[in-house]
């Protein structure tokens, strides 16, 4: 739903309260900013994520901004987690 | 043994140095040996709150500076016999306010009081560092709003990780929330967080909910802390706040509710 529509309904009295609104948000925002907490992110992450991209170029056509590597935390564990999106029409180099 | 206790929030105006007056006053009245600290340098308002500006000669640089003694730059509380307060330099900046020299007089003050209350400044920068750094317990203070629960947590994620309790490896520092500002009316309308929501969200033991009240501006313009006045709900609850952490069991949690209106209140126009 879009913004609009959404406080359109909610000035019609038929939307989530915001309240309810505000306590999602938060619980959302919150765990993404705790687990981001903790120990910073290592000075390799670019370097790395450079090198993937040289390695990944070689057998698929994807620009810089279809890769992304970042260290996340998952309780006890550290979590590197290494997201590639793909283009649509997948073609392989060879 | 003495304790610590910071009075922090992260977000400002939430109502940490409301709060630090009260508290620090009530405590005094109970017969503890208490004395309230304005970290808060260049902005100093707690000696208003207290209705001791006019008192105020040294401040809390003058003494780490070893300009005067702590004894010099104490003041008396006017309402309570076992409350001092110390107050904040208006005229330097916060860099004057290194950690040793806290250190130091914290020491100092360990020797003869039972509580030591810290009214933080806003913020996570050096000040509000500074007033956490060495705290034994905290009041969280947070305003049921979302910027305000969301800088709360910021402030308990700072204090798990960089105080000194957790820096040196001994027990975490004891965290309180503490909601003010609550309104039960909108509560209920569905317009703001309920105590329970916020809990959920922050995880951290409830010590206490001070109403939205305008008694405290009145307390305020008087110079007189809220816990001071009479036949109020925020000096009530401040009092609970009081009692339950001294450990006072089965206070039941008031003014979370919409009051219903008595047949002769309505009449009178009492609200
Ligand atoms: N329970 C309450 N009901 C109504 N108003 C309140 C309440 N608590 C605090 N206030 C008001 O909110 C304002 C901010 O309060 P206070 O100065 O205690 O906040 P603070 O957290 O110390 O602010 P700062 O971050 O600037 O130091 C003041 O005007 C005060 O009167
Ligand atoms: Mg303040």
């Amino acid at each position: 739903m879009s913004m609009i529509s959404g406080l359109i309904s909610y000035l019609r009295g038929n939307e989530k309260k915001t309240a309810i609104v505000a306590k999602e948000r938060l619980q959302i925002i919150l765990a993404h900013e705790r687990a981001g907490r903790g120990a910073p992110a290592p000075d390799y992450l670019p370097a790395l994520q450079e090198e993937l991209m040289v390695v990944i170029a070689k057998y698929i056509h994807i620009d810089r901004e279809s890769i992304n590597v970042q260290l996340e935390k998952h309780g006890e564990y550290d979590v590197l987690e290494l997201n590639i999106t793909l283009p649509d029409k997948m073609r392989l180099n060879r | 043994m003495s304790k610590v206790i910071v009075v922090t929030s992260g977000k400002g105006g939430v109502g940490k140095t409301t709060t630090s007056a009260s508290f620090s006053s009530g405590l005094a009245l109970r017969g503890n040996k208490t004395v309230v600290i304005d970290f808060d340098v260049g902005l100093r308002n707690l000696d208003l709150i207290m209705g001791c500006e006019r008192r105020v000669v040294y401040d809390i640089i003058n003494v780490i500076n070893g300009e005067v003694s702590l004894k010099q730059a104490l003041i008396k509380d006017k309402n309570c016999d076992n409350l001092y307060i110390l107050p904040a330099s208006q005229t330097r900046d916060k860099e004057a306010l290194n950690l040793e020299g806290v250190e130091r007089i914290l020491n100092e003050l360990r020797e003869t009081f039972d509580y030591i209350v810290c009214d933080s400044p806003a913020g996570i920068e050096s000040g509000a560092f500074t007033a956490m750094y060495f705290a034994d317990e905290a009041l969280v203070v947070t305003n049921p709003e979302v910027s305000s629960v969301r800088d709360s947590d910021r402030i308990l994620g700072i204090l798990a990780a960089k105080s000194k309790r957790a820096v040196d490896g001994l027990d975490s520092v004891k965290e309180h929330l503490l909601v003010t500002r609550y309104d039960p009316k909108r509560v209920e309308a569905g317009e703001m967080l309920s105590v329970t929501d916020i809990q959920e969200i922050l995880r951290i033991p409830l010590i206490g909910v001070i109403p939205e009240s305008e008694s405290v501006l009145q307390a305020s313009n008087a110079g007189t802390p809220a816990i001071h006045l009479d036949k109020s709900d925020v000096a009530e609850a401040y009092r609970d706040v009081v009692g339950r952490f001294m450990g006072e069991e089965g206070l039941p949690m008031r003014f979370v509710t919409v009051e219903k209106k008595g047949f002769f209140k309505r009449l009178l126009g009492g609200r």
